[in-house]
């Protein structure tokens, strides 16, 4: 036991010694919840829209003011021409091209279906589809108030309706910012652990220093478990501090309770821990393992489930992150955060996280030989 | 008198580069037992699988009573090993780095201090000063007084005095004097053929294969031949020239004269004359005793497998 402590303080030393991982530690978490939190969002405001009104009847007026009237669209351009709004499409100085043809507030008042035209830039296809589905539910309301006028003369029957109201649970407002700070807590705990504790294995073999602790009768666990531990602290440290941030600057609802928040990230880190002492072990030089980490960081985040919904993954992703740590704290850190979850309402989270923890530090303990 | 170390046909390879072939040798309780060789002769790798981090291909080393695979663990308590390089922490201090190499060997600095004190003491005045921004000599010192820190029984120095100054290396050498009267085996490996004689017995190594394992003194008088030193001004001249004269067996340069044998272990005016017509005058030849060296270089020359024991 003596050793072990031994060697943890020893960690400590060597990682509050160098002066800018010591202070790094701290700042990395800091900024990247600042920047990370409010710039990652689907929310999209301001689309810039270019107007082809042929039509110039008070009906196409009122449409393109209901467009102006909505947060999400900017009208930037007015114009006759076809080839002038595809020209500012193609020259990206608008995102969507309206064309409202000529007769379209005759037909209208008429009670005759009319057709009117939208091009989308589509280079970003998530910006695209998002403000289709926002010029959609324009066109819609414009749809329903032409019917109210249309029926209000009295000389037709009310048509039967069924009328959706929906309500966003667990997150009210569609807030992004509360949708992404469960999980970009996630990936600082992932980045930080990752490559500090693997950076920290490596370079004791690039150094030489190793060799002199293999020779000693230090056992592998207590030797990986020492290697483990100033990392996990740090990575709950760095939880704390995001929280903090989460809190103050972004006023994060948290619903649940935070030793069960706690608990997740301190197993989700054993498993990154655990990963990570792995892939060193095979690696001589720190170059080696930084591109390895790259590779699987990548990889766990983009695949965690934090921008795109696991279930609309193809299946063998969803295959996939049965054994991705990042996805199941993903999964932790917002039921917690925003849901309330309990213990048991994650269970199956939790032990699968726990599974996969001990699998990756016992292959971590078991790679790491002390004769070669 | 016990044995520390009994090797018998140790081979290993790597890959396809035959490191180590059939080496076997024994070392002697309290014996400071030199392995002299050029880079590349196999000697890392020898004390690595000594000190249990390699396991050897073919062959059995038994240290201290214990084989090296299966006994390791409790080896482990009782070898103090100094790698080539430097391979203490850079970022702690010099007291950190004794502290925890203590600790982890179960034991206390204070516990030991008398084992390391003529050695720590040089650099007890920086004790809060890092590792890394020691000098040489001071860096070596606190490799050797880590290595030494749990008491162990064999003392395991892979070139110790490599990069280090004469004053430095001299002083090294009577520490590893002073250490025997704690009754510590040390094995150490060199390039320096000078450090040979410091040492009881040694070891000369090369490409893989012990030539010779001798008191160095017995070493020296192995020599076969008559040895001469010539002396002359120009130097590398000398040297073609006396290579290219037909009575010559072999010619090596050393320090600044000249070693050369004869075939008749002797030489006449000829040699003079024909050193003359070479261009080269104000020749000095004398006879003088082999060092360990020209034995070394009379082994390799022969390309003998053949182990003479002392």
């Amino acid at each position: 036991m003596r050793t072990i402590f031994y060697l943890i303080r020893k960690e400590f030393i060597q990682i509050f010694r160098d002066k800018f991982i010591g202070k790094a530690i701290f700042g990395v978490p800091i900024v990247q919840m600042l920047i990370l939190v409010p710039a990652v969002t689907f929310e999209i405001k301001n689309v810039r829209l270019c107007i082809i009104d042929r039509d110039m009847t008070t009906e196409s007026r009122e449409l393109v003011n209901q467009l102006e009237g909505s947060t999400f669209f900017k009208v930037t351009f007015s114009t006759f021409s076809e080839q002038e709004a595809n020209n500012l499409l193609h020259k990206g100085k608008c995102d969507l091209v309206l064309q409202i043809p000529m007769g379209f507030g005759k037909e209208t008042g008429n009670g005759n279906p009319v057709r009117i035209m939208v091009s989308a830039n589509a280079i970003n296809a998530v910006n695209a589809q998002l403000s289709w589905a926002y010029l959609n539910g324009v066109i819609r309301d414009y749809n329903r108030n032409i019917m109210a006028e249309n029926t209000s003369g009295g000389t037709l029957p009310p048509v039967p309706q069924v009328q959706v109201t929906s309500r966003y649970w667990y997150n009210e407002l569609l807030n992004y910012k509360y949708y992404m700070l469960p999980g970009v807590l996630g990936i600082l705990v992932l980045a930080i652990g990752f490559i500090l504790a693997g950076l920290n294995l490596v370079k004791e073999k690039e150094s030489g220093t190793i060799e002199q602790i293999n020779v000693t009768p230090v056992k592998k666990v207590h030797f990986i478990i020492a290697k483990m531990v100033p990392f996990l602290i740090i990575g709950l440290i760095d939880l704390a501090v995001g929280l903090i941030i989460g809190k103050l600057a972004f006023n994060i609802p948290f619903e649940g309770s935070i030793a069960i928040l706690f608990l997740g990230s301190a197993i989700f880190l054993v498993a990154v821990l655990g990963l990570a002492l792995f892939i060193s072990t095979f690696s001589s030089t720190q170059q080696q393992f930084m591109f390895t980490a790259f590779f699987f960081i990548i990889v766990f985040i983009l695949m965690s489930g934090i921008f795109t919904p696991l279930e609309s993954m193809p299946a063998w992703a969803q295959k996939f992150d049965l054994i991705n740590p990042a996805a199941y704290v993903m999964r932790i850190n917002r039921m917690v955060m925003l849901k309330g979850s309990t213990f048991q309402d994650i269970s199956t989270e939790i032990y699968s996280l726990m599974l996969i923890a001990i699998v990756f530090t016992a292959l971590a303990i078991w790679r790491y030989r002390k004769t070669a | 008198m016990q044995k520390i170390i009994e090797a018998r046909g140790i081979c290993k390879k790597f890959g396809k580069t035959q490191a180590l072939k059939d080496i076997s040798f024994e070392v002697s309780e309290g014996e400071i037992f030199g392995f002299i060789g050029p880079d590349g002769a196999g000697k890392t790798t020898l004390f690595r699988i000594i000190a249990t981090l390699l396991i050897p291909d073919e062959g059995t080393m038994e240290v201290m009573g214990l084989d090296s695979v299966s006994g390791y663990r409790e080896l482990r308590k009782n070898i103090g090993y100094m790698p080539g390089r430097f391979s203490l922490y850079q970022d702690l201090s010099v007291e950190e780095n004794l502290n925890f190499y203590a600790t982890v060997f179960g034991t206390t600095l204070k516990e030991n201090y008398d084992l390391i004190a003529d050695i720590y003491s040089h650099i007890e005045p920086f004790k809060k000063r890092l590792a890394g921004k020691l000098s040489g000599g001071m860096k070596q010192k606190l490799a050797l007084s880590c290595a030494l820190i749990h008491k162990p029984g064999l003392l395991i120095l892979d070139e110790p005095t490599t990069g280090v100054d004469a004053v430095s290396r001299a002083e090294f050498w009577g520490m590893l004097r002073n250490l025997r009267q704690h009754n510590i085996t040390i094995i150490v490996s060199t390039p320096y053929m000078d450090e040979a004689m410091k040492c009881d017995r040694v070891a000369l190594i090369q490409a893989g294969r012990i030539l010779s394992v001798n008191q160095p003194d017995k070493i020296r008088e192995q020599f076969t031949r008559k040895l001469f030193s010539v002396q002359a001004p120009e130097k590398y001249k000398l040297i073609h020239a006396l290579r290219s004269y037909p009575g010559t067996v072999t010619a090596y340069p050393f320090g600044d004269s000249v070693h050369v044998t004869f075939r008749s272990d002797e030489f006449d005016n000829s040699l003079y004359e024909y050193l003359r017509g070479m261009g080269i005058t104000n020749v000095v030849i004398h006879e003088t005793r082999a060092g360990i060296e020209d034995r070394f270089l009379e082994l390799m020359e022969k390309g003998t497998t053949a182990i003479d024991r002392g």
